[in-house]
């Protein structure tokens, strides 16, 4: 895991919740953070914009997407792989 | 003093099943689709690709050149379906006192095209100016003007903008003046047009649109299909129509309003079950006397388990018997448009004894417990409908209409 990677990762879900970025912990679940629907659809958007690539979510099914919201640790994972991905230079 | 009663007497639209109301019936029947992919320039760029689009609707077949260019798509949708409603209630007649007839459209976006185009000249092209009616086009009362002004209603117009519910915003507001005294006849509905790049790149952004298909109540539904269109209506007294020998096509009954005051986006199921019961309330019936209830039934999932669950709480033990459908998956979710749109389902359940059906069921969903009549219309006597519009915004409008 590249650390500047998680580092913006964390700062996005960080400003986010309201918090600051060193009480975000990988283990953290969205529910833990307090984000509700729409804050969840304004991080992905800031991942998107922040690292260039389309992250695939669908607010109405938002455990079957591709990308993995599950915890903290899982969204950085996600978009490490995304970053890494073919699509990133489709974004 | 008794209340005036009040009617509908003519019924007009555009949309992507039919550009007109008998054409609109027959697919609604046959539980047609009409949504497909998407045309209109820079459609590769977008995430979600599908949409309930009009097709083979030249403006030019409708209207004049010259005025043509003052009318944004939602004005000429509008203006074309206000035309058939006013001709198959047979008017205008000069009976009618004009300064007591007026029009309320409902619309989400206005003259959303226009703005589109517009930002693509400035922005994108590098132009330095617009065309000179870029404002008249896109202002969200352009439809509502240009009906009053084709049909010189002189009485009271204005357009409502209520997201998702403003068909029944205006309908409602519609029945409420001529129930009050406060008009004789309106031209009440909804116009929308935002299939535009611009329009469905704001949309995408949200994440709530399927990229697949519109599949209300089922549990693989997983997102809304925008469509476009517009639904009018002549709405007048039951006596003035009478008096005329107009041919009425369905009583207003009841209608009611409610705000959730909690979510700009999330539904809120004791706001949407207070707008049912009022409107039961207001039109002084019981559930059990509603035969057909025509959902918001956007297909996606919030809407559709906290409408399912707000419908439990109105229609109780009874609910599992109680045809409830959604036409979205036919014509799309047309946004200001919808309610008017979804109107004739209603107008042709109470007329025809036709309960068009909800496309693209594929498996039941726990928490929609509803008979939805899935993908085939079901013949069924039906004297009161009921039909729901859920707006974002927490804006819930339902009425109650019966058969004349």
């Amino acid at each position: 895991m590249r650390p500047d990677v998680q580092d913006k990762i964390l700062s996005i879900i960080a400003r986010e919740a309201a918090m600051e970025p060193a009480e975000v912990r990988p283990d953290m679940t969205l529910d833990e953070l307090g984000l509700d629907s729409l804050g969840l659809v304004e991080m992905i958007f800031a991942i998107e914009e922040t690292f260039g690539v389309s992250v695939p979510f669908n607010a109405n099914e938002p455990t079957q997407s591709e990308f993995d919201i599950s915890s903290v640790g899982a969204i950085v994972r996600a978009v490490e792989r995304l970053i890494s991905g073919p699509q990133a230079a489709l974004a | 003093m008794t209340q005036r009663r009040v009617v509908i007497t003519g019924a007009g639209t555009v949309n992507a099943l039919a550009p007109d109301v008998q054409g609109t019936f027959a697919a609604m029947a046959e539980g047609r689709c009409g949504i497909g992919p998407l045309d209109f320039p820079d459609v590769e760029r977008l995430t979600i690709r599908i949409g309930a689009q009009v097709r083979g609707f030249p403006p030019e077949s409708h209207f004049d050149k010259g005025k043509l260019s003052l009318y944004d798509r939602f004005t000429q949708f509008a203006l074309v379906a206000a035309r058939q409603a006013m001709a198959q209630a047979g008017l205008p007649q000069e009976s009618c006192d004009h300064t007591r007839w007026g029009a309320i459209i409902g619309t989400a976006g206005g003259g959303n095209a226009t703005v589109n185009e517009a930002y693509r000249a400035v922005y994108a092209e590098g132009k330095n100016r617009v065309h000179p009616f870029t404002v008249p086009r896109l202002m969200g009362n352009a439809a509502a003007s240009h009906v009053s002004m084709e049909f010189g209603l002189m009485g009271p117009s204005f357009a409502v903008a209520t997201a998702c519910a403003s068909s029944n915003h205006a309908l409602g507001l519609a029945f409420q003046m001529i129930r009050a005294g406060l008009a004789d006849g309106m031209l009440a509905g909804g116009a929308e047009s935002m299939l535009n790049f611009g329009g469905l790149k704001a949309w995408e952004g949200l994440r709530v649109m399927s990229p697949d298909g519109c599949r209300p109540f089922s549990a693989s539904r997983n997102g809304m299909v925008q469509g476009e269109g517009a639904g009018v209506f002549v709405l007048e007294t039951l006596e003035g129509a009478k008096a005329r020998g107009a041919e009425i096509l369905a009583e207003i009954k009841g209608f009611a309003m409610t705000s959730d005051a909690s979510d700009i986006v999330m539904p809120s199921r004791e706001g949407a079950a207070r707008a049912m019961r009022l409107a039961l309330r207001d039109a002084g019936i019981t559930p059990e006397a509603v035969d057909y209830v025509n959902a918001h039934g956007t297909g996606t999932a919030a809407n559709d388990k906290t409408e399912a669950a707000a419908l439990s709480d109105i229609f109780g033990a009874d609910l599992p018997r109680l045809p409830v459908s959604s036409t979205k998956a036919m014509h799309g979710h047309c946004i200001g448009a919808t309610g008017a749109i979804e109107l004739l389902a209603c107008l042709m359940a109470l007329n025809a004894g036709v309960i068009a059906p909800t496309l693209g069921f594929e498996a039941p969903d726990p928490d929609c417990p509803l008979d939805v009549v899935p993908n085939v219309a079901r013949q069924v006597r039906v004297d009161t409908v009921m039909t729901n519009a859920f707006a974002f915004g927490g804006l819930n409008a339902v009425l109650i209409l019966s058969k004349a």
